[in-house]
């Protein structure tokens, strides 16, 4: 079969054709994989809150806080005997160095911080991706484990705080802390109706 | 002769015309994601993937498609073949799809996909020009393993994860971008020495 020929009416018929096509194929492909995509979403939440809290026995009613830009959601948790034993924030950061930063930082009920987990996050791999346990290594300034962001100053030293930023990654380090001091404030500003309501379910929105 | 010369065209990716070590094609990727060499081969295979997908459906396609409209084709073709990639990745391999990130929809605008479209598929039989986006996938999948494992060995003392050395004697810098284009050259110097003997 010879070649089309680059007629008007050809090149917007095959166009239209192939993009019809294309549109059709990702359209089964998305809805074929939403499903798989969520639960792997939902799974990697519910890891990442046992990730980061200490111990607990059930969690309360996610709680959403919209500040602004940022969307925060705290989860609470409680030991068997409903007693509070501290809250995973998850908050997202759009000042990284490429798209949106997702993380969820757990808090003990004193307000330290027990442990991190990254979410979501496109910095540059081999520099900013580092921030999934620089923060988390014991080694000069860089963690922030043990820390509660009322004592401590959370932000790069060269920001005049204390914590060393991850080498050549400054800017993603920075908006990874932010998120870490963002997700204390929400922490902070729940804490009382989370203490007072150890059981209830609270949303704000 | 026709097996003869499939097994050729198959073969061409691997040494005579590798993308990354001869044909110096898709250097973004190459560069950014060969930090290990998981993540290297995982690179690689994705992009075989649709190197495979678009010069099959390429070919198929190369007579219907007008001369003047053919790039925006292609790349509407590749395109897809690379968000199927993607939500596949993201469904089904969550972790992976987290370290590579961004790279991803990045093979859409990989110079290696369109060159072969473009010089191969267009021109050949559909058998053909699969062996081809077969052949030069697996070659840059090759390339990226090497140059990841390279890497990684020299910037962590680990291979495909396994610790060789301890951390401490790793090189920073062959983790960062000038160990990549350091570790690039070398290769390449060493290859071009390996065709001419």
């Amino acid at each position: 079969m010879a070649q089309l020929e680059s007629s008007f009416k050809n090149m917007v018929l095959v166009l239209s054709g192939i993009a019809l096509f294309a549109a059709g194929t990702l359209a089964s492909m998305y809805e074929f994989t939403k499903a798989p995509i969520a639960a792997s979403k939902v799974a990697k939440q519910q890891n990442a809150i046992k990730e980061v809290l200490p111990a607990f026995d059930h969690l309360g009613e996610p709680v959403k806080i919209a500040d602004g830009n940022e969307n925060m959601v705290v989860h609470k948790a409680f030991d068997a005997k409903n007693e509070f034993v501290g809250a995973a924030v998850e908050t997202s950061s759009n000042n990284g160095f490429a798209g949106k930063i997702v993380i969820m930082v757990g808090f003990d009920k004193e307000g330290s911080i027990v442990n991190y987990s990254v979410l979501e996050q496109k910095e540059t791999p081999g520099l900013g991706t580092k921030m999934l346990d620089w923060f988390k290594t014991n080694k000069g300034n860089q963690s922030i484990i043990g820390k509660n962001p009322a004592i401590a100053n959370l932000t790069v030293s060269k920001d005049g705080g204390e914590v060393d930023a991850i080498t050549a990654s400054t800017i993603s380090s920075r908006a990874f802390l932010f998120s870490v001091r963002n997700a204390y404030h929400a922490f902070v500003s729940n804490k009382d109706e989370v203490v007072a309501t150890a059981n209830d379910t609270i949303q704000i929105n | 002769m026709s097996k003869n010369s499939n097994l050729k065209v198959f073969l061409n990716g691997f040494i005579n015309e590798n993308p990354t070590f001869v044909l110096i094609l898709g250097m973004c990727p190459t560069l950014a994601t060969t930090s290990s060499a998981i993540n290297g081969l995982s690179m690689g295979l994705a992009t075989t993937f649709v190197l495979l997908g678009s010069n099959l459906v390429i070919s198929l396609l190369k007579n219907i498609i007008p001369d003047n409209v053919r790039i925006p084709a292609y790349v509407v073709v590749i395109a897809t073949f690379v968000s199927v990639v993607e939500m596949s990745m993201q469904a089904y391999l969550p972790a992976l799809y987290d370290s590579l990130g961004i790279f991803i929809p990045l093979i859409v605008v990989n110079c290696i996909v369109l060159g072969r479209a473009e010089a191969f598929a267009a021109k050949n039989t559909v058998l053909k020009s699969s062996l081809d986006g077969l052949g030069m996938g697996l070659g840059f999948s090759m390339a990226l393993t090497m140059l990841g494992t390279i890497r990684e060995i020299l910037g962590t003392g680990k291979a495909f994860g396994l610790t060789l050395f301890p951390d401490k004697y790793g090189m920073l810098i062959f983790v960062l971008a000038p160990g990549a284009f350091i570790a690039l050259g070398y290769l390449i110097a060493v290859m071009s020495k390996l065709k001419k003997a």
